[in-house]
């Protein structure tokens, strides 16, 4: 061999090395080879037991759902302590003997229990099964008390919802449903896993991401019985946020209790920026029942009342506008010039119209009218001639504009469009030319024309306002549960009412007139001494123009009674609220809808008084 | 220009063997973000698809010219690699993802420097030893240099901290180094100067460092931080007994019982769902790997390729027997990537990039310069 630097080296040189390090490389691999011989095939047995056994658990630490609250921070929705009887059926040992342990101690059937846990344990047995839930405490107790001898049946606490004032409010707040298989699977909700409960209806529903929270999870050492020795490892759960909605506790309360007993829906919103100060729709519903599993019996009446206690009538409820749509014939006769504050119909009490006569509610006539007169007193006379006027898809274009016949847009689920018609949605539709005579009916509020109660609300919010359509908002705020703001509402302008001030003007001196006027359709049921009203009217026709055509004597079936609308807003010169109430059969708009609606006003503008006062008192001590 | 034998010597085994493995690598990673119930990471496997798309190309790119030629470029290279792997230290620049800093984000991907060094000192300790030859092998004066050649990325990385990548650059260097030979008496006092350094290495270690290397011998007492990993780990390992419990089928898998499945812990899924054959199976594929790198170093006729595929099958080598170790319990739980299987772009591309390079070399064996 030579010293020294070597060019070219002989091959051979390194060959030797190359042998002896191949040498090691497969020495190393039979070492790796003869550990993996151990533990797959002589250990085998065992680690396959630890694996479908395994004495270490990751256990869920639930997150608490965030509270709800109305716009003043009253708590509406909270959690309480519940108690789920549970079984890990691998530490059962042997099953059939602490069922029929089990079975004595509660009212659950032997037989029942075995098949329970027999059909629900999943692939490897060590998932609890849930067997009872929201057990009581005496009966938490005697099982505690047993628990040596019930192997395998362990207690999770657990947090279940509770709505403080159900049913109030109950179809804005919602529900929530145990999370079906469909919705695990579309990963919607990564941290959600079966029999957990997500929002189901409402805001729970709407805001389901803000309230849920984040689980968090714990390593555990179980003993062969099932229990938890020592807790290794935990990672807290992070809590939802709180929600604060819009609604104002009082007012919704107010709200509820003029709708008991009645089929109906009321909105209150705030004109200035859209935000939902109540919102009701009756009849109402249990949520706490939701909470805690309904029955097929419960769920089927529910399902089957013709009330329709599940439907959030204020949104999902459509109705003929009647009367109340008088503000858009208006709105488009001044603007398309079709008439003017001066223009005058005589109205004699009724409109002869090809070979059909066209009634005015009032049989004799209302007389000489101009613009504001007709609104004051609903003439129907004067808005036909509006509408023969106008025709239909021009007024169709003004009802769209002012946000009618589409959804609001808001937040909550299952939300309807309405229907503004026109000509070509009728040729389209239903296949028939339009008729000229339909103008006429359209024009007052009667035909296909179909509304919600918000969105009729949001057109009186607009009104009120001078022009500007807000988006309607229930959600005030969201914070963390420490209080740090993490979501706040800002008002949504959707766009403006097409229309002039000028024009706006006309029909606002109308709507004040229709209620403290003398002859104004509402004087005698929403006015107020106190505060000045501003509102409309409306009493929707479900069969023919006359109802005493079909009633004979006392023998009224309801379902033939108009629905009765009020929309309005108060004070009329700086207006703070914007109500819009309809009761299903109500009959007369003034008379079943007015006085809800002023209660409304009255009772919001009071407390609203007193709390500035309150304030005011505040700040001089 | 172009010579015809080129594509004769072409090693077409490896370049099967590397495609067999990056292929096993995606579907294994397939199966451990996707068994059971929804997982965040579910389209890892994709996105370790196009590495490996990527590195195949890089792959090409460095077997078209001879490496002959790469010895003018090689301080280049290593400079830069070690710009990068500063750069990971600047605070705006690196990312840090569970306690350390190892990441660099360049637009939509995230390069990790330390993988890219590991062959940049692999060739640049080749090309030196290359021209230091000695039958009588190296004495101290000749290793100072190599010192800091793989000195100063080791430290570099051991700060991020990330010590299995630096045992890695030690573990190569070192192999590297008695490959050619070291004089008798130098090693002799080498040894005994290690001897003294390891307990002041553990002195330095990191907290949860000498944790994971306490459990590996008392993998009881902690089951939740160290333990856990190693317990768990054999748990999914041992279960898979003769055959496996299938694919996509592994119950240790599936219950999320193994962190980091998808990267370190990859080989309990295959030990899980396939079984002792299956990992025999895998540990055989690994070994002919080893053994093609190790026979392109055989037939070379050239030192700075012999040397240069020693280096880079050393890295192989380490890293198998390393993370398969590891998963078993019978080595520390340290970052360690299994090559071609793990999800990591940067571990890939390096690794196809290490085997562009064995195919070079096989491929210009009997060339002249």
């Amino acid at each position: 061999m030579k010293n020294g630097v070597l060019q070219k080296i002989d091959p051979e040189w390194f060959r030797k090395r190359l042998l002896v390090l191949m040498l090691l490389v497969v020495l190393l691999f039979v070492i790796l080879a003869a550990r993996l011989f151990y533990l797959q095939i002589l250990k085998g047995e065992h680690y396959r037991e630890l694996s479908s056994n395994n004495c270490l658990r990751k256990q869920r630490i639930e997150a608490l759902r965030g509270l709800i609250y109305d716009r003043n921070g009253h708590l509406l929705v909270d959690n309480r302590p519940s108690y789920d009887l549970q079984i890990i059926p691998n530490d059962l040992r042997p099953i059939e003997e602490t069922a029929q342990r089990l079975s004595q101690l509660t009212d659950l059937k032997a037989v029942e229990i075995e098949s329970l846990v027999r059909s629900n344990r999943g692939p490897y047995g060590y998932a609890p099964v849930v067997v009872k839930k929201d057990i009581t405490r005496d009966l938490m107790a005697v099982l505690l008390s047993h628990s040596y001898e019930l192997p395998g049946v362990t207690i999770a606490t657990g947090a279940r919802r509770n709505y403080i004032y159900e049913p109030l409010a109950a179809h804005l707040i919602g529900y929530l449903g145990e999370i079906s298989e469909r919705e695990l699977k579309s990963k919607k909700f990564p941290h959600k896993r079966g029999g957990d409960m997500v929002g189901r209806f409402g805001a729970e529903k709407a805001f389901e991401n803000e309230l849920s929270g984040v689980p968090g999870v714990k390593v555990v050492q179980v003993n062969a019985t099932g229990r938890v020795v020592r807790v290794l490892d935990k990672q807290p759960a992070q809590p939802g946020h709180n929600l604060f909605l819009t609604i104002d506790f009082q007012l919704q309360q107010k709200a509820e209790s003029l709708l008991n007993g009645k089929t109906g829906a009321i909105v209150a919103m705030d004109p200035e920026n859209g935000d939902v100060l109540a919102m009701a729709s009756s009849p109402v519903f249990s949520q706490n029942a939701f909470i805690n599993g309904l029955s097929g019996k419960q769920w089927r009446s529910l399902m089957t009342d013709q009330n329709h206690p599940l439907r959030n009538k204020a949104i999902q409820g459509e109705y003929p506008p009647a009367s109340t749509y008088k503000i858009i014939t208006a709105m488009a006769a001044l603007e398309e010039g079709v008439m003017n504050r001066n223009t005058t119909v005589y109205c004699p009490g009724h409109l002869r119209f090809g070979n059909r006569l066209y009634r005015c509610w009032k049989d004799y006539g209302h007389g000489e009218m101009d613009m504001i007169e007709a609104i004051e007193q609903s003439c129907d006379v004067f808005f036909y001639q509006a509408g023969k006027a106008l025709g239909v898809d021009r007024i169709a274009r003004y009802a769209k504009g002012s946000g009618l016949g589409e959804k609001t847009g808001m937040v909550l689920a299952n939300e309807e469009d309405g229907l503004i018609p026109t000509s070509d949605w009728k040729r389209n539709k239903i296949g028939i030319p339009w008729q000229p005579g339909e103008n006429l009916s359209i024009a007052i509020g009667q035909g296909y024309n179909l509304v919600t109660p918000l969105q009729m609300a949001v057109l009186t919010a607009a009104v009120a306002n001078n022009g500007t359509v807000y988006k309607p908002n229930i959600m005030e705020a969201v914070k963390s549960v420490k209080g740090g703001l993490v979501e706040k509402s800002s008002p949504q302008a959707a766009g403006k009412l097409p229309v002039s001030q000028e024009s706006l003007e006309i029909i606002k001196k109308g709507l004040y007139n229709a209620v403290n006027n003398k002859h104004g359709t509402a004087y005698w049921y929403a006015r107020s001494e106190e505060i000045p009203i501003s509102g409309k009217t409306g009493t929707a026709q479900l069969v023919g123009r006359r109802s005493d055509d079909l009633a004979e004597g006392e023998e009224f079936d309801r379902k033939h009674l108009p629905h009765a609308w009020f929309v309005g807003y108060a004070p009329s010169h700086n207006p703070r609220i914007a109500v819009s109430v309809l009761i299903e059969h109500g009959e007369g708009g003034a008379s079943a809808a007015g006085p809800v609606a002023k209660e409304m006003m009255l009772t919001y503008l009071n407390t609203d008084e007193e709390k500035g006062s309150a304030k005011e008192a505040d700040n001089q001590e | 220009m172009f010579d015809r034998r080129l594509i004769q010597y072409f090693d077409w085994w490896l370049l099967a063997l590397t495609l067999i493995l990056g292929t096993i690598g995606i579907l294994l990673i397939y199966s451990a973000v996707n068994a059971g119930e929804q997982n965040p990471l579910a389209d890892l496997y994709i996105r370790q698809a196009i590495w490996f798309a990527s590195g195949l190309a890089l792959m090409v790119i460095s077997f078209l010219f001879s490496y002959k030629r790469l010895d003018r470029w090689i301080p280049l290279i290593y400079g830069g690699c070690l710009l990068l792997l500063a750069l990971v230290l600047v605070p705006e620049a690196g990312k840090t993802i569970g306690g350390s800093t190892r990441w660099l984000s360049m637009g939509p991907v995230t390069l990790q420097p330390s993988e890219p060094v590991k062959l940049a000192v692999i060739l640049f300790l080749a090309r030196y030893y290359a021209r230091r030859l000695k039958s009588d092998g190296l004495v101290f004066r000749d290793l100072v240099p190599p010192l800091f050649i793989a000195g100063i990325p080791f430290l570099l990385i051991t700060i991020q901290p990330d010590l299995g990548t630096a045992g890695i650059i030690a573990l190569v260097a070192t192999s590297m180094t008695i490959f050619v030979k070291i004089e008798r008496r130098t090693f002799y006092s080498l040894a005994v100067l290690v001897l003294i350094a390891l307990p002041v290495g553990w002195y330095m270690l990191e907290d949860y460092q000498r944790m994971r290397i306490m459990m590996l011998f008392f993998p009881n007492t902690d089951a939740l931080g160290a333990g856990y990993h190693i317990l768990q780990s054999k748990i999914a390992v041992g279960s898979g007994m003769l055959y496996g419990k299938g694919y996509l089928e592994g119950t240790q898998n599936i219950l999320s019982f193994l962190p980091e499945q998808h990267t370190d812990f990859i080989f309990s899924v295959i030990a899980e769902e396939f079984g002792f054959v299956g990992s025999i199976f895998m540990l055989i594929l690994y070994l002919l790997l080893i053994s093609f790198g190790l026979n392109i170093a055989y037939v070379c006729r050239d030192p700075f390729g012999t040397i240069l595929a020693v280096g880079i099958t050393s890295m192989i080598f380490w890293q198998c027997v390393i993370n398969v170790g590891m998963v078993m319990g019978v080595m520390p739980v340290v970052g360690m990537p299994m090559p071609l299987l793990s999800y990591g772009g940067s571990a890939l591309v390096t690794v196809l990039l290490g085997m562009g390079l064995l195919m070079n070399i096989s491929m210009r064996r009997f060339t002249g310069s």
